[in-house]
């Protein structure tokens, strides 16, 4: 069943985000990110913290490490497996969080 | 299910009986009784403890969460071979499971499955079962130990250590280090892909060359990999021990142990006997034995298949399975085990609510590994669903280090701090 409704439903994601509370897609892009940079964003130290961070700052940040404009240790290679959607989608979720 | 029934098996001693009747799985007591919607969760490693955090977290606390380990305590495996070079010791790498229960309100049983019912959902132990709506197999990795004659699981905890698990074994490995004469010679044997931790043993010769350079300079560091090269940050794993460990690590590929003189010391390859000091053989791997209990072992009679998008097993409904344990292009790693489990809980909440789960699910990895007592270098890679293949396929722009380095080895003490953090905090 589920592979019937690969293509309507990834289309339909970004609306079912805006209803509900929060954006899951997006939840579960960031999620990831908090091996290194903790739960919810909320670093316990090195990584710098994500949580209630200022989107406009987060998508350009994650756009220098792709281009190389912002040299790093291992964001530019995570950076350039995202689109620029998902860095829309990841810095609307870290910016709701708090700090 | 019903006290006279329990106590009749209590009383004719039936816990060992009925593994080998999964059928009879609600003929025991109920452990913890079950009301609402429930998760059961079988194994409490990097994976299994994620799964459990992350269901409670974004259910609200509407779905309970079961956590069945053997172990009281949490033990990290990422950077246990430090403990070998000497600047970690376990205690560093150990954490309690308190705050999963008490923070999150996960119910965690310590104890041992004994059989997995998936007719009826439940999992069974030895004082009774569990059931379950959905269950999560996270059991990591088991050794088979049939595959290297001479070694068993016995000879591993008493005197060949893998210590490919965390904890007893690997301390045992560097107290044999510390025993070991200067002008020894530790041999490491590798299993054939795929095991866990890919870097791992490249990293475990370079901490225990890190050991010896600095207290028995005359040592060597032999290893014997079954593969036909190193398997993984080959540039930079070679330039290592070129660097920082120069004649002390000898390497030989396409060099599988297939028997082991316990007393002796010595492990058979198929061209030589190589007579050790301190033996580590790492034995090839396959899913842990609770995925064979219940029933999901697909791949190569070794590993789960699994639908990419929630996790759940190929093989049996409402089972998803995670970690090291799964089938994937995917590597074995912590990080990988906890990206897995944060994909799997989201989508059992939304199939839980009847609803469809993320539909394109993105992971990362990043793995460090720690050549020397301060420099590191990683692994980093985004992981995308692919529609078409039905599989985790690695995106565009993930790659090693360009060089280890002390900042590296920096960042990596925090990954450890900011990972289990996420895990169990």
């Amino acid at each position: 069943m589920i592979k019937h409704l690969v293509v309507a439903v990834g289309l339909l994601l970004p609306m079912v985000g805006a209803h509900a509370e929060v954006n899951k897609h997006a939840r579960s892009l960031a999620a990831s990110c908090a091996a290194c940079h903790g739960t919810n964003g909320k670093s316990q130290g090195g990584m710098p913290v994500l949580a209630g961070l200022d989107k406009a700052l987060f998508v350009t940040q994650m756009k220098d490490f792709k281009s190389g404009a912002r040299p790093a240790t291992v964001m530019h290679q995570h950076a350039k497996g995202y689109t620029d959607e998902e860095f829309e989608l990841m810095g609307s979720y870290f910016a709701s969080l708090k700090r | 299910m019903s006290i006279n029934r329990r106590d009749f098996l209590k009383l004719s001693g039936a816990g060992i009986a009925i593994g080998a009747f999964p059928g009879l799985a609600f003929a025991s007591s109920e452990i913890v009784k079950k009301k609402g919607q429930r998760v059961v969760i079988v194994g409490g490693g990097f994976g299994g403890a994620t799964a459990a955090k992350y269901i409670r977290t974004w259910s609200n606390n509407k779905i309970e969460v079961v956590l069945v380990e053997r172990n009281a305590k949490f033990i990290s495996c990422p950077m246990s071979n430090t403990v070998l070079g000497g600047t970690r010791t376990i205690d560093d790498l150990t954490q309690s499971y308190d705050t999963l229960k008490k923070k999150y309100g996960i119910k965690l049983i310590h104890g041992e499955v004994t059989a997995i019912d998936t007719e009826k959902q439940a999992v069974m132990l030895a004082n009774g079962h569990l059931k379950y709506d959905r269950l999560i197999v996270a059991p990591g990795v088991d050794f088979m130990f049939d595959q290297i004659e001479g070694l068993t699981a016995d000879v591993t905890n008493e005197s060949i250590p893998h210590a490919w698990k965390a904890g007893a074994q690997t301390v045992m490995l560097r107290k044999q280090l510390e025993s070991m004469p200067d002008g020894g010679v530790f041999a490491l044997s590798i299993p054939k892909a795929p095991y866990r931790c890919p870097p791992g043993p490249y990293e475990r010769a370079c901490q225990v060359a890190s050991y010896l350079k600095n207290s028995k300079p005359k040592s060597k560091v032999l290893i014997l990999d079954a593969n036909p090269d190193i398997t993984s940050k080959k540039g930079l794993f070679m330039a290592a021990w070129k660097d920082l460990y120069p004649g002390m690590i000898e390497y030989r590929a396409n060099a599988a142990v297939s028997k082991v003189d316990v007393a002796g010391k010595i492990a058979k390859t198929e061209f030589e006997d190589v007579k050790a000091d301190v033996l580590n053989i790492i034995p090839p791997m396959k899913a842990g034995v609770v995925a064979s209990m219940a029933g999901v072992v697909s791949a190569d009679k070794r590993w789960c298949e699994v639908d990419f998008l929630s996790y759940e097993s190929k093989v049996h409904k409402n089972v998803h399975v995670i970690g090291d344990a799964v089938a994937a292009a995917l590597p074995k790693s912590g990080h990988m085990a906890t990206s897995q489990a944060k994909v799997c809980a989201a989508a059992i909440i939304e199939l839980m609510q009847g609803k469809v789960p993320d539909q394109a699910p993105t992971i990362v990895n990043t793995c460090y590994s720690m050549v020397s007592d301060r420099e590191a270098m990683h692994v980093a890679n985004v992981f995308r669903f692919n529609a078409e293949k039905q599989a985790m396929v690695s995106a565009e722009g993930g790659g090693v280090s360009a060089a280890r380095s002390e900042i590296e080895g920096t960042l990596a003490g925090y990954w450890l701090k900011n990972i289990m953090d996420d895990v169990l905090m």
